[in-house]
């Protein structure tokens, strides 16, 4: 645990070149029923950054986004979005504010077409200037979505919901977006066309924390990682570190 | 009476009564299809509807209402509009307390201690309904015991309207129920497709996380779910209590089971399956009371009801639950 709060220390000082944090989580505890998932967790997330929070299956990663999203109530700590204390506002007054999920598993709205399931993204927003504008840019991130847009969600392949959720993601006009396995079940091909909008978003100026258990894929793609094992951060550092590290090569990167 | 004469007039029958059903099918498809929940109390807020309705009609003087000279008049046709909003609005908000009050602590419950909470209410408002049929009643005249079942006055002209030679009846009373219950329908399709909280409510009902993480507030999409539920309830109180001129404290029993079976029947959780197998009970009890026999009409529905399930068990509309992973 020491060597944990050190990496923590190293990682804060040395890759936020005077950025400001856009989330930070203090010691945050939850879980369900009588088992407790995260044991006093605590991470940051800078302005424009890609923050990668990697680990294997159970170790909590899930858990957080949903604590941070609102979802899951905390049993303990605090998180703070945009400088405000946001633990215990309700899951759909975050979205407004800007702290948006694309959710493990997708989550997107079956029986809805796709330009439905992009337009309840935008479900807090009035701006129908705006609103237009990110559907466009949407489509120009997704080509596909724009081919697919009178079709039913349900009816879309796996990698085509990912892009799907990711672009819903997008109409909600977002500050912080947090992106939940999104290689998980997609053909590679797939997920290489997903990590590259992810960084042309970021190129764009928007913060990511994306949760990913292809560690290597997230690593490449993020500036920061912290690694998750069993509840707890084990190790903090930049990408380029982690990559090398001979504890992560070894658990998490099959060398 | 030609043999075309009867089918006419059983199809008349059928579906004026199926589409009083759908009204009620519609209240448990949509909650069913928001919370996962079958609202057994459901039935008996109908029965409530249909005792404030009958109670204002007290109220307002039933002589004066039945009285011969004004039957027909176009203040009947505004008395039972005014009767569908009013027993719309006390069974909408009703449906919305017991879901505060009693489903909504139990959200995260199993779904047994739900059902199970469902027909405890059901049993409260039943007996909610008996004592209502008291004393309360007496006031105007509806009948001596609690249980005994009220009269419902005749509001609306009761003369044939394809012409008094003709032997397929066509009352004001049937085209009543079309005239309250068709607009309802297309209110509530306009309503789910086209406004906010409707795509809130679609968003809900097809991932309540999903819903959620697009910032909708999905405890308000429950509360309007109700609300609407219950409203439709109400206004088809007061037009089965028109349309067979008796109210009782088990009006909503019967309604209750032929509705549900709609929902299940159409799909639950489908909006237009509701509807579809709401007119497909009506129509089928009333071609089973004239072909078979009365008595048959309960296992003639449920074998149709079987039948389909066997080949459709997610109902004729309903949707199969297909996930990609």
């Amino acid at each position: 645990m020491s060597a944990a709060t050190t990496f923590t220390n190293t990682a804060s000082t040395s890759a936020n070149t005077g950025a400001t944090p856009l989330l930070e989580i203090k010691g945050i505890v939850a879980g369900y029923g009588r088992v407790e998932v995260l044991h006093q967790i605590s991470l940051t997330v800078n302005q424009g950054e890609i923050v990668s929070l990697i680990g294997g299956n159970g170790a909590g990663k899930s858990t957080t986004l949903m604590c941070i999203s609102g979802i899951l109530a905390l049993r303990g700590g605090e998180i703070h979005f945009a400088q405000q204390r946001i633990d215990g506002t309700r899951a759909d007054k975050l979205v407004a504010r800007g702290l948006v999920q694309v959710p493990e598993g997708r989550r997107i709205f079956p029986r809805m077409t796709v330009l439905e399931n992009l337009m309840m993204g935008a479900y807090c927003r009035n701006d129908r200037a705006g609103i237009a504008a990110d559907l466009e840019k949407v489509y120009a991130l997704f080509d596909i979505l724009k081919l697919r847009s009178t079709q039913l969600g349900g009816t879309l392949s796996g990698g085509e919901q990912q892009m799907l959720a990711i672009g819903r993601a997008i109409m909600s006009k977002p500050q912080l977006l947090m992106m939940d396995e999104p290689s998980m079940g997609i053909a590679p091909l797939l997920v290489t066309k997903i990590f590259e909008a992810v960084r042309a978003l970021n190129q764009e100026g928007l913060t990511i924390l994306l949760v990913e258990q292809n560690a290597r894929a997230a690593l490449r793609l993020s500036h920061r990682g912290y690694v998750l094992e069993t509840g707890r951060v084990v190790l903090a550092d930049e990408s380029k570190r982690l990559l090398v590290d001979p504890r992560v090569l070894e658990s998490y990167l099959g060398e | 009476m030609t043999d075309t004469e009867v089918f006419l007039q059983q199809v008349i029958y059928g579906l004026s009564n199926g589409m009083i059903i759908a009204l009620v099918a519609l209240g448990y498809t949509m909650v069913y299809g928001i919370v996962e929940l079958i609202n057994f109390a459901h039935g008996d807020v109908f029965t409530l509807g249909g005792f404030v309705a009958l109670t204002i009609v007290g109220t307002l003087g039933a002589a004066a209402i039945l009285d011969p000279a004004t039957l027909g008049d176009a203040s009947n046709w505004w008395l039972l509009v005014g009767l569908v909003l009013a027993c719309g609005v006390f069974c909408g908000v009703l449906n919305a307390a017991i879901d505060r009050i009693v489903y909504k602590p139990l959200r995260r419950a199993p779904k047994l201690t739900q059902l199970v909470a469902a027909i405890g209410v059901s049993f409260i408002l039943v007996n909610i309904a008996l004592f209502w049929g008291g004393t309360p009643m007496k006031v105007f005249g509806g009948g001596s015991a609690a249980a005994a079942s009220k009269d419902f006055p005749e509001l609306l002209e009761g003369s044939n309207l394809l012409g008094e030679e003709s032997n397929v009846v066509l009352r004001l009373e049937d085209v009543s129920v079309f005239l309250i219950t068709i607009p309802l329908m297309i209110g509530l399709t306009l309503f789910v497709r086209k406004t906010r909280l409707g795509r809130g409510m679609r968003a809900t009902a097809q991932n309540p996380v999903g819903a959620q993480l697009m910032g909708i507030d999905t405890d308000r999409v429950i509360s309007a779910t109700f609300i609407i539920g219950g409203f439709l309830a109400g206004a088809a109180s007061v037009m089965w209590s028109l349309y067979n001129n008796t109210i009782s404290f088990q009006m909503g029993f019967r309604a209750g089971m032929d509705a549900f079976t709609a929902a299940v029947l159409g799909g639950i959780g489908s909006l237009p399956g509701a509807m579809v197998g709401g007119l497909l009970i009506g129509v089928i009890r009333a071609m089973s009371d004239q072909y078979i026999e009365t008595r048959w009409t309960n296992v003639v529905v449920f074998s149709v009801l079987i039948l389909i399930l066997v080949f459709r068990p997610s109902g004729l509309l309903g949707m199969k639950q297909r996930e990609k992973v």
